[in-house]
């Protein structure tokens, strides 16, 4: 069972979350403990500037910009931060690179944790039992609900997420986009292809 | 403790069901919710472990038929109630019935927004030297601890190696249990899949977890 089915249940079920919710937000506001304004932003910063464009953008240096590559690898966190676009990076962020030899996925099988700074919050799927139970056992079946197949010789690298350090999945640079611009490379790459639950666009899907 | 939420490698969820362009809220709610659990963060009332274990808490029941974010309400709510800054009657009525604590940093207001969409810092200084090094073969100990761990039922009992070191960071097991921070050393400890599966594993395939110290011991 999907985690999310009940985001579809009838009316009435949801009517009733909307009401326990305003209930809760109402008696933090009377109490004095919290400004609706607040709320209201934190709420804007996750839907419009908080997502996966972020760590689009630092994948597209990475493959440009072999010192930035290398700084990624060593130090996500830092290399992160000096973007300066990108203000808001934790500590102990963690890029790990795919090769032709190495596919990496990262889940969380106790909870959620995912790397909410440069991909923003993690989609329904990322927190779904199905994923969370699958990705460490048998993560080439969870590729191929994702349409992804894998050479059999390929190792499958699963990063379960326990503990308050993060990955990032830098994938691997399609090949003909040689002379591609950062801006044109960070359209080819997917919040999935980040997680190591998809791979890149192809040039041609986007060009 | 041994809850439903340690999901790894438990068969018959079925299969993983991407939602093409999926919005980062589905229900208005869900955003109040987030936003809410962000803002009560500041007032100290919890950390991220406390908040972890409060949903592992949940009944089985309720874990496996809500929601992720009717959880997070549940878990506020309940939260909230225990530490004293609201009343059950309150929540009953829908509104305040007297008036709040007095909070010592005042209200969570716009100023507050960006420090609490930034992600925590849980590394520590070192209590003591390091007792594994990148390389070492390590065992996972079998523990079944009925409180909070980080430290999943799949890969106890395990021998695997120290692929990374993360210095030394807050212990969840500890802060969870009223034992304050306790920082422990953090590894990154990697399995071949045959090691935590069986023989039938791909043998191509290699799992790893955060694992602080007092979960390894040598082989």
């Amino acid at each position: 069972m999907a985690e999310h089915d009940n985001d579809h249940d009838e009316g009435s079920h949801l009517t009733e979350m909307d009401l326990r919710v305003r209930a809760l937000e109402t008696i933090l506001v009377e109490k004095g403990y919290i400004e609706t304004a607040a709320l209201d932003r934190i709420v804007e910063l996750y839907e419009t500037k908080i997502g996966p464009h972020i760590g689009a953008q630092v994948i597209a240096k990475a493959w440009t910009d072999p010192g930035f590559r290398q700084l990624l690898l060593d130090d996500a966190s830092k290399a992160v931060s000096v973007l300066a676009e990108v203000g808001r990076v934790g500590d102990h962020l963690i890029a790990v690179e795919n090769t032709s030899q190495v596919h990496n996925m990262v889940v969380c099988t106790l909870c959620s944790c995912y790397p909410t700074d440069v991909l923003g919050l993690p989609p329904t799927w990322y927190k779904s039992f199905a994923y969370r139970s699958r990705t460490v056992k048998d993560p080439r079946a969870v590729l191929a609900d994702f349409g992804v197949a894998l050479p059999a010789e390929t190792e499958i690298r699963v990063w379960d997420s326990t503990a308050e350090t993060r990955y990032l999945v830098v994938p691997m640079r399609p090949a003909g986009t040689e002379r591609w611009s950062e801006a044109q490379l960070a359209k080819l790459i997917t919040r999935d292809c980040m997680i190591g639950a998809g791979l890149p666009k192809k040039p041609s899907e986007v060009a | 403790m041994d809850g439903v939420h340690d999901m790894g490698g438990v068969d018959g969820f079925g299969k993983v069901e991407p939602e093409p362009n999926e919005p980062v809220f589905h229900q208005r709610w869900e955003g109040r919710v987030l936003a809410m659990s962000r803002a009560i963060g500041v007032f100290r009332v919890w950390t991220i472990d406390t908040s972890r274990y409060a949903i592992e808490l949940l009944a089985p029941s309720i874990y496996l038929t809500r929601s992720y974010y009717e959880k997070w309400f549940l878990r506020n709510q309940s939260l909230l109630i225990e530490r004293g800054l609201i009343d059950a009657d309150e929540v009953e009525a829908g509104h305040s019935l007297r008036p709040g604590k007095n909070m010592s940093r005042g209200r969570f207001a716009l100023a507050d927004v960006e420090k609490v969409t930034r992600r925590g810092s849980y590394g520590r200084p070192a209590p003591a030297p390091a007792r594994f090094k990148v390389g070492d073969r390590v065992r996972t100990k079998n523990i079944h601890p009925t409180t909070h761990t980080r430290l999943p039922r799949y890969a106890r009992g395990h021998v695997g190696i120290v692929e990374r070191l993360h210095g030394a960071h807050v212990f969840p097991d500890s802060v969870t249990t009223g034992k304050g921070e306790d920082p422990q050393w953090l590894y990154t400890v990697r399995f071949d899949a045959p090691e935590l599966w069986g023989a039938d594993a791909d043998p191509k395939l290699k799992v790893s977890i955060e694992a602080f110290e007092p979960y390894l011991e040598h082989v």
